[in-house]
C-alpha cells in the first residue's frame, strides 16, 4: 500500500533528496521563537528533538489501546452492581486519567464527563422517586401524595410511597451507568478520537478525515459562540442567558458553515482525494469483492436467525466477512496516503490492553461464579461488602498508569534553556 | 513556470467578468507581487493558479491557465497539489489536524511520500520556520503569528515549485512578518520556489519583489513590470515610493537603503523646519506621563489629569495558566490616540478586552470614566466604551445597512436616525439595503465604527482596524479617526501597522510578555526601535519625521 517515495509524481530530481534545510536551521529560527507565553527560553539544537532517548521515552501509547483499556473497564462496570466495586473502578479509571492525560484541549473533556456522569444518577434518582419502582419494598421513606391517572396510564404512577429498597436499587443502577459514561469519557481524555482514526486502514481513510473534520467543527462552533457573545456585549446587549445565545445562532451557523467550505478548499488544494491509478481488472475484483462480501455478511445473519437457516448460516457468514476484508484491503490500493509516525503497537500497547481485558474477563467470570457478591441484595435491604478477589482483578486497572510515559510537562511550554 | 493565456473570469450570478484579459507569464524561480486595490479580483488570480477557480468556486473561466505544463482546465486542485502549495488568508480555516506536527504532515501524506522523507521534512520545516519548540502544541492554542506559519511550513512541506499567498504577512507584527518574508526570499532564491503573493502592506515586501503584476481596477488588464516601473504608475504605493514621487527621485526607490542614499538633500531642505505633530488637535490634557514617571504613579495619582476617560492601575491577567497581563498602568485622557504595539501574544487583545469588561482582571483595577467594565451592564457601559473588534463582522447581525442603523440606536439609545447619519458622514456612497457581507472590507469596518460610535463613547477601542484594508481605505479610515480626536473622543488602537500609527498616534504603548515596556510620545518610541519605525522615519534619520504627508506639509 505504501508506494515509494517519488512514485507516479512528476517532481524535480533534486529536489528534497538532496538539500537539506535543516542544516543551518539556527539561522532561521530565530530569537522570536521565545514568543507570547514562554518566559525567555532560547532556541535549542533541532539535534535535541532527535535524539533516539528522547524519542523512546516520549512515544505516546497507542490509542487504541488507551480506548480498548476504558471500554473493556466499562465492560467490567456492567459486570456488578456492587457500589463499592464501582466505586474502585471509577477511582481507577480516574487516577489513570489524573496522571496520564496529556495537556491537550480535548483532554479537557473529562471533565464535562464527569458532570455528565452526575447528572445521569441524579437524574436516575429522580425518576425513582417519582415515577416510584416495580421493586417491592418495605421500608418506607416518605409518602408522597399520589396523582391520580385516567385508567388508559395504568401500570404508571406518579407520587406514592418512596421506599429504600426502590432508592437503593436506583442508585445501584445509576452508579452503574454513570461508571460506564466515566470510562468512555476516560479513553476521550486519554487519546482523542481523531487520532484513534488515524490509525484507520487505507480505503476508510477519507470516511476517517471526514468524521476527524466534523469533529473538530464542534470547539470550532463553540468558539464562535464565545466570540459573538463578546460581540453581543460590545453591542450593549445582554452577553448571558438564553435569548442571547439564541440570537448568536445564525451568525455561529454562517461562519461555520463559510469556514467548511474554506476548509474543504483548502484539502483540495492540498491533495486530499488524490487516487493512484489501479488497472480495471483490480477495480473491478475491488468492487465485486466487496459487493459480493456485504450481500454475503447479510444472507449469513439471516440465516444465522432464522431457524431453517442455521446450517448455512455461519460459513456465509463467515465468506462474506473475509471477501469485503480483501475488498477493503484491495481498495487500500486506490490511496497514495502514507502515515507520517504511525502510532506503533509495542509492548506497552499490548499490556495496557491486557489489563483492561483481564479486568472485564475476571469480573464476568466472577459474576457467573458468585453472583451474590456482585449483585448485593435490595429485597432484603443488606449492606454491600467487598468480594475481596474481584476488588484485587479491578486493582489490575491501574497497570497504566506505571506502564505509560508520563504527560510532558513541556508540552505547553518551551523546555528551559 | 506559471502561465495566464488571456484569462477572463465570471463568477455564477454577476454579469460582469472579476477580471479580464490576464496574460502574463511568471518565469520559475521569481517572487511575484500581486497588487491593487481591494476588490480588483487578487484573490480570483491567485485562486487560479491552484485551480480552486473555477473548479471549486464555480463560474467560468475562459483562456488558459498552465503551471508546470499541467492545464488547470483538466487538472483539479488535488492533481496540482504537489506542484503548487496555497496558503489562504485565514490560517485557521486551512487547518486540517489538530497539532503542528501532524498538520505539517498533512500535505505529505496525501501525496504518499515514503514515511522517511516526511519525516526528515517535518524536522527541517520545523526549524526553516523556527517551530521546533511547538511541535506537539495544538494548532488551537498559538498565536496568530505561529498560525500564520505553520500554515506556510504546512504547505512547503511536500516541496512544490510554485507557492501561493494571499496577504501573508497581514495577520503578523512587523517582526514576525519580517521572518517570514526572509524565508520566501531564501526559498526562491536557494530552492528556485517561484512565489506569486498578494499583499497589501507594500511596504514589507516590495524590495524582494522580481516583477509586478498590477491590477488597476475591477474588470481592467493588469500590467507588469519591475517593480520600479509598476510603482510609478500605481494607485497604491508604500510611503517609500510616496516620498520618491513627491521629491521628485528618478529611478523611485524601492527600499529604504535605496531612498536614504538620495535623501541627502532633502534632509538638507528639512533641517529648519519641524514636523507639525497637530494634525488633530492636541490631547487636551497636558502631555502624557513619560516612562519616568511611571515609576512614581503608584504612590499617588496624577491629579493634573481632572477626568482620565479610563484608567488601569497594576493590571494583571492570567488565562489558561498564562500570564497575558502583568502589572500595566495606562491612564487615558480626552483627545489622546494611543496606538498599542508589541508581537503578536504580547497582550494587546487582553488589554482592549479588560477595558470593555470582557476580560476580568485578575487583580488591579480598570475604570473607564466612572464604571469598572466587567461589573457594568453592557448597556450602560458602551456609552463610555467602545471597542470595534479585530473582525468588525461579528459586530453585524441585520441583514440590510439600514436595519443594523436602527438596531444600533435602538441598542445605544440615540434618538433614530443617529446611527444612519453617523453612517452618511463616514461612507456617504453606501445604500440603506446593502447586505453587510457584501460590504468591502473597508466599508465594514466603517460601518462597525458608526455602530459602535452611536452611542458617543469617550473612549473608542480599535483592535488591529487596517487587517486587508487598501491604501485608500486606511487613508479614510485616518481621516475619520483624526476627526473623532479632534472631537475629544479618545482612541487606543492595537496595531502591527507602523503607518497608521505614525500617522495617527499621539503617544505609544508598547507591550512585550505582557509588561509596558515603553509608554511616551509617539515620535520617541517609534523612531527609537528599528522594527517599529515607519519608512519615513527610517529614511529621514535622525530628523524626526514619520509620514509622507508631514513632509508633504513642511515643503509647502
Amino acid at each position: 500500500m505504501a508506494s515509494s517515495p517519488d512514485d507516479g509524481q512528476p517532481r524535480r530530481p533534486s529536489r528534497g533528496q538532496s538539500y537539506r534545510w535543516g542544516g543551518t536551521g539556527g539561522r532561521w529560527a530565530s530569537p522570536r521563537s521565545s514568543e507570547a507565553e514562554s518566559g525567555g527560553g532560547s532556541w535549542q539544537p533541532p539535534e535535541e528533538h532527535r535524539t533516539p532517548a528522547h524519542q523512546h521515552d516520549r512515544t505516546p501509547l497507542h490509542p487504541g489501546a488507551w480506548w480498548l483499556w476504558s471500554l473493556a473497564l466499562g465492560t467490567a462496570a456492567t459486570r456488578t452492581t456492587n457500589p463499592l466495586l464501582l466505586a474502585l473502578l471509577i477511582t481507577v479509571s480516574a487516577y489513570v486519567v489524573a496522571t496520564r492525560r496529556p495537556h491537550t484541549p480535548w483532554s479537557r473533556s473529562y471533565g464535562a464527563f464527569v458532570r455528565l456522569a452526575l447528572a445521569v444518577l441524579l437524574i436516575r434518582l429522580a425518576f425513582a422517586l417519582t415515577l416510584g419502582s416495580p421493586i417491592p419494598g418495605t421500608h418506607v421513606l416518605l409518602a408522597l401524595p399520589e396523582v391520580p391517572l385516567p385508567h388508559w396510564a395504568q401500570g404508571i404512577r406518579l407520587g406514592g410511597e418512596v421506599t429504600a429498597e426502590a432508592l437503593t436499587f436506583a442508585l445501584y443502577d445509576g452508579l452503574r451507568l454513570a461508571t460506564l459514561l466515566l470510562c468512555v469519557g476516560a479513553a476521550n481524555a486519554l487519546a482523542s478520537p481523531s487520532r484513534l482514526l488515524k490509525s484507520l486502514p487505507g480505503a476508510l481513510y477519507e470516511l476517517g478525515v471526514a468524521v476527524v473534520v466534523a469533529l473538530t467543527f464542534a470547539p470550532h462552533l463553540i468558539a464562535d459562540v464565545q466570540r459573538l457573545r463578546a460581540a453581543r456585549r460590545l453591542r450593549g446587549r445582554p452577553d448571558k442567558g438564553v435569548r442571547g445565545l439564541l440570537h448568536v445562532g445564525l451568525p455561529v451557523l454562517e461562519g461555520a458553515l463559510e469556514r467548511s467550505v474554506a476548509l474543504a478548499a483548502a484539502m483540495d488544494a492540498r491533495g486530499y482525494g488524490r487516487t493512484a491509478e489501479v488497472p480495471p481488472a483490480v477495480r473491478r475484483t475491488t468492487a465485486a469483492l466487496t459487493l459480493g462480501g456485504l450481500l454475503g455478511v447479510c444472507a449469513g445473519t439471516y440465516g444465522l436467525l432464522t431457524a431453517e437457516g442455521g446450517a448455512y448460516g455461519l460459513p456465509v457468514l463467515l465468506a462474506g466477512v473475509a471477501a469485503a476484508l480483501a475488498g477493503l484491503w484491495l481498495g487500500g490500493r486506490r490511496t497514495l496516503r502514507t502515515r507520517y509516525r504511525p502510532d506503533r503497537w509495542d509492548m506497552r500497547a499490548w499490556l495496557v490492553a491486557a489489563s483492561g481485558a483481564a479486568v472485564a474477563a475476571l469480573l464476568a467470570l466472577a459474576a457467573s461464579r458468585d453472583p451474590a457478591a456482585l449483585h448485593p441484595g435490595v429485597v432484603p435491604l443488606v449492606a454491600p461488602t467487598l468480594p475481596l478477589w474481584p476488588a484485587a482483578a479491578v486493582l489490575i486497572g491501574l497497570l497504566p498508569a506505571f506502564l505509560t510515559p508520563g504527560p510532558e510537562a513541556a508540552n505547553t511550554r518551551k523546555e528551559p534553556t | 513556470m506559471i502561465r495566464f493565456e488571456n484569462v477572463s473570469v465570471t463568477y455564477d450570478g454577476s454579469a460582469r467578468p472579476s477580471v479580464r484579459g490576464v496574460d502574463f507569464e511568471v518565469p520559475e524561480g521569481e517572487l511575484v507581487l500581486l497588487v491593487g486595490p481591494s476588490g480588483v479580483g487578487k484573490s480570483t488570480v491567485l485562486g487560479a493558479v491552484s485551480g480552486l477557480v473555477p473548479h471549486f468556486t464555480g463560474g467560468t473561466l475562459h483562456g488558459r491557465v498552465t503551471v508546470a505544463g499541467r492545464d488547470t482546465r483538466t487538472h483539479k486542485p488535488r492533481e496540482l497539489a504537489d506542484v503548487v502549495g496555497t496558503v489562504g488568508q485565514d490560517p485557521l480555516s486551512h487547518f486540517v489536524t489538530d497539532t503542528v506536527e501532524d498538520e505539517l504532515a498533512y500535505g505529505m501524506e496525501s501525496l504518499g511520500l515514503a514515511p522517511a522523507v516526511m519525516r526528515r521534512r517535518v524536522e527541517e520545516t520545523l526549524d526553516l520556520l523556527g517551530l521546533a519548540g511547538l511541535r506537539d502544541r495544538p494548532l488551537s492554542t498559538l498565536s496568530g503569528g505561529q498560525q500564520q506559519r505553520v500554515a506556510i511550513g504546512s504547505v512547503l512541506t511536500p516541496h512544490p515549485q510554485v507557492l501561493v499567498l494571499d496577504e501573508p504577512t497581514s495577520a503578523l507584527d512587523p517582526a514576525a512578518a519580517e521572518e517570514v518574508l526572509a524565508v520566501l526570499q531564501r526559498l526562491v532564491h536557494d530552492l528556485g520556489t517561484t512565489v506569486l503573493m498578494a499583499e497589501h502592506r507594500l511596504e514589507r515586501v516590495i524590495q524582494f519583489a522580481d516583477q509586478v503584476v498590477l491590477l488597476p481596477g475591477p474588470g481592467e488588464r493588469p500590467l507588469l513590470g519591475t517593480p520600479a516601473e509598476v510603482m510609478a504608475v500605481s494607485p497604491v504605493v508604500p510611503p517609500v515610493v510616496d516620498l520618491g514621487r513627491l521629491a521628485g527621485w528618478s529611478p523611485l526607490p524601492l527600499t529604504v537603503r535605496d531612498a536614504r542614499r538620495r535623501a541627502a538633500p532633502l534632509r538638507d531642505r528639512l533641517t529648519d523646519r519641524q514636523p507639525r505633530l497637530d494634525h488633530t488637535a492636541r490631547p487636551l490634557q497636558p502631555a502624557p506621563p513619560t516612562p519616568g514617571r511611571r515609576l512614581f504613579k503608584r504612590t499617588k495619582p496624577d491629579t493634573t489629569a481632572a477626568s482620565p476617560v479610563a484608567e488601569v492601575r497594576s493590571l494583571a491577567v492570567r488565562r489558561d495558566r498564562v500570564q497575558a497581563l502583568r502589572h500595566v498602568d495606562l491612564t487615558v485622557t480626552p483627545g489622546e490616540t494611543i496606538a498599542l504595539m508589541g508581537r503578536n501574544g504580547a497582550g494587546k487583545s487582553t488589554l482592549l478586552g479588560a477595558l470593555v469588561g470582557l476580560v476580568e482582571p485578575s487583580s488591579g483595577s480598570v475604570r473607564t470614566g466612572d464604571a469598572i467594565p466587567h461589573r457594568t451592564r453592557p448597556r450602560d457601559l458602551v456609552r463610555r466604551v467602545g471597542l470595534v473588534p479585530q473582525e468588525p463582522r461579528d459586530l453585524l447581525y441585520a441583514d440590510t445597512v439600514a436595519a443594523e442603523c436602527v438596531a444600533a440606536d435602538d441598542d445605544a439609545g440615540a434618538t433614530p436616525g443617529t446611527c444612519r447619519a453617523l453612517l452618511s458622514d463616514l461612507l456617504p456612497a453606501v445604500a440603506d439595503d446593502t447586505h453587510p457581507r457584501d460590504l468591502s472590507e473597508g466599508q465594514r469596518l466603517t460601518l462597525a465604527l458608526a455602530v459602535v460610535l452611536t452611542a458617543r463613547p469617550p473612549l473608542l477601542l480599535l483592535d488591529e482596524p487596517t487587517r486587508g484594508l487598501d491604501y485608500a481605505a486606511k487613508a479614510r479610515l485616518v481621516t475619520i479617526l483624526r476627526g473623532l480626536a479632534a472631537e475629544g473622543h479618545a482612541i487606543i488602537m492595537a496595531t502591527h501597522d507602523v503607518e497608521l500609527a505614525a500617522e495617527l498616534a499621539h503617544r505609544v504603548v508598547l507591550l512585550a510578555e505582557g509588561e509596558v515596556i515603553a509608554d511616551g510620545p509617539a515620535t520617541d518610541v517609534v523612531v527609537a526601535s528599528p522594527s517599529f519605525a515607519p519608512q519615513v522615519a527610517k529614511i529621514l534619520a535622525p530628523q524626526h519625521w514619520l509620514t509622507v504627508s508631514q513632509v508633504r506639509e513642511a515643503l509647502r
